[in-house]
């Protein structure tokens, strides 16, 4: 990944902390490499690496009602483990907020990307989440403020999309 | 594993759990909600799940997290810890030293009418555990059982895991509140000061 790409994703990082996010939670996506790298090697983080997706979302939620902050990073196809998850989110108007490295969208070389790809959008809203995209290194930091704001201030699910556009499309 | 199953978890749960007010405790979907309502009567150190089915153990791994100073349980039953097993793995691999999981396992989804569930055909769930790097794991299927599974849910090096194997005797009956936002804010205000 070039140095430019990489420039948006460590002042993510960096805002992220900023913003009092001290726990991540991860299952590895290449779009999602500078954050799961940084919070590994961050002591004043924690870094959990998961099985599946789900596991993510009742562990932000349970991170919160002991008065912390997380986020959830996954690729679109995650998005499809955690449906019914989604709902503790809801029912209970826990905070949450999940970055979402896109795939299946601009450019998608790996038509097996597609289904769940085009899914993310409609499946998050149908669960009452709201989605935020950030397709230009520019929209990252506002994105990101945003999602955080909407989540701790207003009691919501957010999805944070970083699109294709930005991460750019994998070479098959 | 072929034991018989003797115990009841109407007196096995509060038998392990002892004085639940210094915990924090999550509970899983159904059964085990009934479990720790009834036990604890809702008080507000308590969390209870009422669907989201396999949340409970993550949900309280992320509260260990925000609590470090603080033993958090997670009271789950065999169906919800199978939905989510994976998790079992991540706690092997994080080690939360401030951990400890109550499997009550009657082997069978009680809530829908006593299917036969996986741990009544061979499933062990300790071995499980203990496969997934959880060093401190018991099986409790009598009263002996009962004490170093008691002292490991309080106290333990590492995450613990206890598998407590109940006949298909009913939780106790107890109509517990299913509004997660006011159970919510009555935990956040008993912990922090703030929902």
């Amino acid at each position: 990944m070039a140095d430019t790409e990489n420039g948006w994703q460590q002042a993510l990082y960096d805002h992220l902390r900023s913003m009092d996010v001290t726990l991540f939670a991860y299952v590895p996506d290449a779009g999602h490499k500078v954050l799961i790298d940084r919070s590994l090697a961050d002591p004043g983080a924690i870094s959990v690496p998961l099985t599946t997706e789900a596991e993510g979302v009742p562990m932000m939620a349970g991170h919160h009602l002991g008065g912390g902050r997380g986020v959830l990073l996954m690729q679109s196809s995650g998005v499809g483990n955690c449906v019914n998850q989604f709902a503790l989110i809801r029912i209970g108007r826990f905070p949450f907020v999940t970055i979402v490295s896109m795939r299946g969208e601009f450019g998608e070389q790996n038509a097996w990307q597609m289904p769940m790809g085009q899914g993310v959008r409609p499946v998050m809203e149908a669960m009452g989440m709201h989605c935020l995209a950030a397709e230009r290194a520019d929209e990252v930091i506002p994105t990101a403020t945003a999602a955080i704001n909407m989540a701790y201030r207003s009691n919501a699910g957010v999805g944070m999309l970083l699109g294709q556009r930005l991460l750019g499309a994998k070479a098959f | 594993m072929t034991t018989e199953r003797i115990l009841d978890r109407k007196l096995a749960v509060p038998a392990l759990i002892g004085d639940p007010s210094d915990l924090l405790i999550v509970a899983g979907l159904a059964g085990t909600a009934k479990d720790i309502a009834a036990l604890t009567d809702e008080s507000p150190n308590v969390f209870l799940m009422g669907g989201a089915m396999g949340a409970a153990v993550p949900f309280a791994l992320g509260l260990a997290y925000a609590q470090p100073a603080r033993r958090v349980l997670a009271v789950t039953g065999d169906g919800d810890l199978m939905m989510s097993i994976g998790i079992l793995s991540t706690i092997g691999v994080m080690q939360p030293p401030n951990l400890a999981i109550l499997c009550v396992d009657n082997g069978h989804y009680g809530e829908t009418g006593y299917q036969a569930g996986h741990t009544s055909r061979g499933v062990d769930l300790e071995r499980i555990a203990r496969g997934s790097g959880i060093a401190t794991t018991h099986t409790v299927s009598t009263d002996a059982d009962y004490g170093v599974a008691a002292q490991s849910l309080r106290n333990s090096n590492g995450p613990a895991f206890v598998w407590l194997r109940v006949t298909t005797e009913r939780p106790p009956a107890y109509k517990r509140n299913f509004d997660a936002v006011e159970r919510k804010a009555i935990f956040r205000r008993a912990l922090l000061g703030q929902a």
